[in-house]
């Protein structure tokens, strides 16, 4: 079986949104990928997305160092109605996990049913690995992206690597 | 592990909520102590079905109410 590869993303920003649909839709085109995507899915293009993880809660990725621009492109989009943008950008860090046995690893941790029928390629949600609020989103048949608050990361990272080695 | 239906997510495991209480609990209006000491300290605990608040703190961080049977830990639909 080949190996499952655990690795941390490169920094990125991260935005925060409170939106209702109807002004969330309105961002779209600023940010360039079309708000908001269906309940617990993602929605991307080029190095952006947009992860629906609540009703009115979805967190919006994007390049390194795009935080500033993008929160004066989207405060400036007209008439956007009643929203709330955080950059949370250096609170969490993303991994990725790659490999045929990447949601047995993950299921060490979280109860969560990762059957590919269940959590398809495009799902995301907020869960829990271990004691750790993640962020997990299922970014290929094979990979997921798990985003952690930074605090967080040295054990999840730990508790992934043992994880990793008792299914090895 | 109990499974959870949260409206919003489906059936989810239930270390991803936290439980709020029994539900339709009523802040009173007036300044009187009764109903205060009602309102503050006194549950119905029932053996049987129970109205509760749920929160999916762990999820999509929305607040519920579900209606759980005491005994079998089973989930039903409003009585």
């Amino acid at each position: 079986m080949a190996e499952t590869i655990i690795e941390t993303l490169p920094p990125g920003t991260r935005l925060a949104l409170r939106a209702a649909p109807e002004p969330a839709a309105r961002l779209s085109g600023a940010f360039g990928v079309v708000l908001p995507p269906p309940l617990l899915t993602a929605a991307h293009g080029g190095k952006r997305a947009a992860l629906r993880l609540g009703p009115d809660d979805i967190l919006l990725l994007a390049e390194e160092g795009a935080a500033a621009s993008l929160l004066q492109a989207l405060a400036a989009v007209p008439g956007a109605g009643p929203v709330s943008l955080t950059d949370i950008s250096h609170g969490q860090i993303a991994l990725r996990i790659t490999g045929p046995q990447a949601g047995e690893l993950l299921n060490e941790g979280c109860p969560l049913d990762l059957d590919p029928a269940t959590f398809p390629p495009g799902a995301c949600t907020r869960t829990l690995f271990g004691k750790a609020g993640i962020v997990l989103w299922r970014t290929g048949a094979a990979v997921f992206h798990v985003e952690v608050a930074r605090s967080f990361a040295p054990y999840l990272r730990a508790l992934l690597d043992e994880a990793a080695a008792d299914l090895a | 592990m109990l499974l959870i239906p949260c409206p919003h997510c489906g059936d989810r495991p239930e270390i991803e909520f936290r439980n709020c209480g029994e539900a339709g609990i009523v802040r009173p209006t007036a300044a009187d102590d009764a109903a205060w000491t009602a309102f503050l300290y006194l549950r119905s605990n029932p053996r049987g079905l129970h109205a509760e608040r749920w929160r999916h703190v762990h999820g999509c961080g929305r607040f519920f109410t579900l209606h759980r049977h005491t005994v079998s830990d089973r989930f039903e639909s409003a009585p």
